[in-house]
């Protein structure tokens, strides 16, 4: 199962999120659960690399006793973070969120002149592509 | 591989910490003369590369001996400065020993510190209800294995991906922490460990697990 999506920007905005079979309501706005994310991330990559045993690394992915949360992150700071089942393998999630950045983000995103991206997308063509690439991958799963 | 073992109260307190195998990527480059291209800092408390690069040597690097004598922070053999060392041609030839430093007390507590509260915001941005907190962790490098008791002891591990049976493992820390930590009458529950029977049976289970690791990976190869 896929739970949510969540795509922020290099500086923490959240620039699209959408949820698909995600059962609980957090108890506070949508706004402040996306701070929360990103401001949980930003941890994670500081703990990550601080008690690393090499010398430079990168954080990949957590899972509790029922979800995932795997991240990737691409080199300009964009991170896509995605939440799934625990079945799913790193593998799995891994190149689903490459080619959502391949295909979608930068096709229907960054191509598009009239997009901003300093705050969260409200083209109906991008959005309209995420769900249709997410539903297709529910689907083969 | 089982790098390091951590224990942190329900306070979110580090009451229990151990390196075991550490200094990976080890890197050793002697210089016959002065200079080296490379740009130290010893501003950390430890003598660090801030820039530039030389095989494998990179920034974050830190030096761990010289002239294969280790060091403790910024002082090298004899109670001389490293940086000294390095920019006094008469020191020459001169070999260095790069590693990652080892992680310091202070910066350990607030890791544990830091790891307990991430634990609490994994369940709180959980999809689905009932979430646990952080169980497992995946990096490019390492993992981190977590264990909570119901009492909110947390016990975590972290090892290469290719250590197996972590859980088990993690299992058998607490039974130790109960066996050799609850049960000394000298032992203040919450408050660091020191007691000397957990260290050892520590030590032994680790040597025996990493050694059935090992074991298991090389029939499967």
């Amino acid at each position: 199962m896929i739970y949510n999506l969540y795509i922020f920007n290099p500086v923490g905005q959240c620039l699209y999120y959408g949820e698909w079979e995600r059962t609980r309501e957090t108890d506070m706005s949508q706004d402040e659960e996306f701070k929360l994310v990103y401001g949980m991330l930003y941890s994670l990559k500081s703990f990550v690399s601080r008690i690393s045993p090499a010398t430079s690394d990168s954080f990949q992915s957590y899972q509790t006793n029922n979800y995932k949360l795997s991240m990737y992150e691409t080199p300009s700071g964009c991170k896509f973070v995605i939440n799934t089942s625990v079945e799913w393998s790193s593998q799995a999630i891994n190149e689903i969120l490459h080619a959502l950045y391949k295909e979608v983000y930068v096709e229907f995103a960054v191509k598009n002149p009239l997009l901003s991206l300093q705050d969260s997308i409200d083209s109906e063509l991008f959005k309209s592509k995420i769900e249709t690439f997410i539903n297709s991958r529910i689907r083969e799963m | 591989m089982i790098y390091s073992v951590y224990i942190i109260n329900k306070a979110g307190g580090l009451i229990y910490d151990e390196d075991f195998s550490w200094n990976k990527n080890i890197e050793e480059h002697t210089w016959q003369q002065h200079p080296i291209p490379l740009v130290f800092t010893a501003d950390t408390g430890r003598v660090l590369v801030k820039f530039g690069e030389l095989n494998s040597i990179k920034p974050g690097y830190s030096v761990i001996a010289v002239n294969r004598q280790s060091v403790s922070g910024t002082m090298g053999p004899a109670d001389k400065p490293i940086m000294e060392m390095i920019n006094n041609p008469d020191c020459y030839p001169l070999s260095l020993t790069f590693g990652k430093g080892k992680v310091g007390a202070n910066e350990k507590l607030m890791l544990a510190s830091m790891f307990h509260s991430l634990y609490a915001i994994a369940s709180k941005i959980s999809p689905v209800e009932g979430s646990s907190g952080i169980q497992q962790l995946v990096t490019d490098e390492f993992s981190l294995h977590c264990f909570q008791t119901i009492t909110g002891v947390k016990f975590f591990v972290i090892v290469d991906h290719k250590q197996t049976a972590c859980e088990p493992l993690l299992h058998r820390i607490y039974e130790l922490y109960t066996d050799f930590v609850l049960k000394n009458p000298f032992y203040l529950i919450d408050m660091p460990i020191r007691c000397e029977l957990f260290d050892q049976n520590l030590r032994r289970v680790i040597e025996q697990v990493e050694r059935a690791s090992a074991y298991s990976s090389a029939t499967l190869a």
